[in-house]
């Protein structure tokens, strides 16, 4: 890939429910190794967003590039692309029927027919960067909130994906369970991945980010650098955003 | 004991004739069960499709053993089939076929039940990490839903077991027709006989039902949580 080439572009992308818009003509550039944070109030479409980068919602128009590639084809299998795109949603979405190693394993063996030996070493070792090496022979149900979070990170990044998405990790955790989460973000901006986060933490936003997308309505409100958006807002709306979560 | 009856249980080879009898009848339950267990997840699977027509399909199917008694689809089957369509199959063929397609129909709204039950982040957890429909079902989804359909897959083993007295209907020498001959026989000299062979008729229903039943009463505690 050369420089210029973003690793995902999103070109006036539009979103309808029915006669709803939803997402109405949003462009959105990912360089490798960036992190894009998402804000804004509730039913936005943040969420919405990110979903249709994972090919989980259908789109009406406009176009999202994945390292140049055109990913609204019919002839485009998303089944391919989202082994590079891993993602991790807000409810803790392990699989209950199986143990933490083979949630974490099913797709490294399964789709994309990795050795086995090898698959585990990288599992093992993802855990060990999460600190819950000695439970990988847990089911889901005997961890907390943030354990399964976690383990749901490690699950994705087992696939070795290009991108990281995150939808709103830590909105059903317990207060105390956010850090640990969040820590592991943080660790992997450090090390250079690609991410794409929406979020209400705006201290953690606000350390993580390359640049901020305030979404409102459906459009892009303001995008910019986060001490810029957090400290000068341009537009009425974000201000107002802002001022609401200093409580 | 003495002139209470209960010999008639034991004169000759009736106990014999009995237990054979009842294996007719475990026979039919055992393999309508299993072909209907195994048809029914299939099209329930099936029935979870976003096509309509398919849909639409196998409601009419499982609505269709719903609503017309499973006396009247063995006749169609015993006494139709051969006289209409020529095609002349034993009557014990004919009541698996029957109660298998009856199960099927039942099992796979249970599993199509459990199935839609599962929550939707199930689904797309397992697409995130770029399973096809067909791994998504077989790691994830199948596996879940079988906890939640066995209580319900038991009750449907039970009363298809129950439903296999019918069969006496279409001439299928199980259980209850043995019962019926035997008594026949010996009403004259025993008023009580059928007394006697209804009552160990009963018994025998009982211990092939009950154990099923308490087995799904513990798996529902058991999986409660």
């Amino acid at each position: 890939m050369s420089e210029a080439t973003p690793l995902l572009q999103v070109k006036k992308l539009v979103k309808k429910y029915n006669n709803k818009t939803i997402l109405n003509g949003i462009d959105l550039t990912v360089d490798k190794g960036k992190v894009i944070v998402i804000l804004g109030p509730s039913g936005c479409g943040k969420s919405t967003l990110l979903r249709c980068l994972n090919g989980l919602e259908d789109i009406q128009d406009g176009s999202i590039l994945f390292a140049g590639q055109e990913l609204i084809d019919p002839k485009v299998s998303w089944q391919k692309i989202r082994q590079q795109i891993g993602m991790v949603f807000q409810s803790y979405d392990l699989f209950p029927n199986m143990t933490v190693l083979e949630n974490v394993l099913l797709g490294p063996i399964k789709v994309q027919k990795r050795d086995r030996a090898e698959a585990l070493a990288q599992a093992r070792e993802l855990l060990q960067r999460v600190d819950l090496a000695d439970r990988e022979n847990d089911y889901p149900r005997q961890l907390s909130g943030g354990q399964k979070q976690r383990i749901a990170i490690v699950r994705a990044l087992c696939m070795n994906p290009e991108i990281m998405l995150f939808d709103e990790v830590t909105a059903s955790l317990d207060p105390e369970m956010v850090r640990e989460v969040l820590n592991v973000i943080l660790q992997l901006a450090s090390q250079g991945m690609t991410m794409v986060i929406v979020t209400h933490e705006m201290n953690f936003a606000r350390s993580v980010a390359d640049e901020i997308i305030f979404l409102d309505n459906g459009n892009i409100c303001e995008a910019g650098h986060p001490e810029d958006f957090f400290n000068n807002p341009q537009t009425d709306r974000a201000k107002q955003f802002l001022n609401i979560l200093q409580f | 004991m003495l002139n209470s009856g209960i010999n008639v249980l034991f004169e000759g080879i009736n106990m014999q004739r009995l237990l054979m009898g009842l294996l007719v009848t475990a026979r039919v339950a055992v393999f309508s069960i299993i072909i209907g267990c195994t048809l029914g997840t299939i099209i329930g699977v099936i029935r979870t499709s976003k096509s309509k027509i398919i849909k639409m399909v196998f409601r009419i199917y499982l609505e269709l053993f719903r609503i017309i008694p499973i006396l009247v689809w063995l006749f169609v089957f015993y006494f139709v089939l051969p006289a209409d369509f020529n095609i002349n199959l034993d009557a014990e063929i004919v009541s698996i076929i029957v109660f298998s397609l009856w199960g099927a129909a039942e099992m796979s709204d249970i599993v199509r039940g459990a199935l839609i039950s599962l929550p939707k982040h199930q689904v797309e957890s397992g697409k995130a990490i770029g399973l096809n429909t067909i791994q998504l079902y077989w790691y994830i989804l199948i596996p879940q839903s079988l906890k939640r359909t066995l209580p319900s897959a038991i009750n449907l083993a039970t009363r298809m077991i129950k439903t296999t007295a019918l069969l006496v209907m279409i001439g299928v020498i199980e259980v209850v027709k043995v019962g019926q001959q035997i008594i026949e026989h010996a009403n004259l000299k025993n008023p009580t006989a059928s007394f006697w062979v209804y009552g160990f008729i009963f018994f025998l229903y009982f211990i092939m039902c009950y154990p099923l039943s308490k087995l799904s009463q513990r798996l529902e505690r058991k999986w409660a949580s």
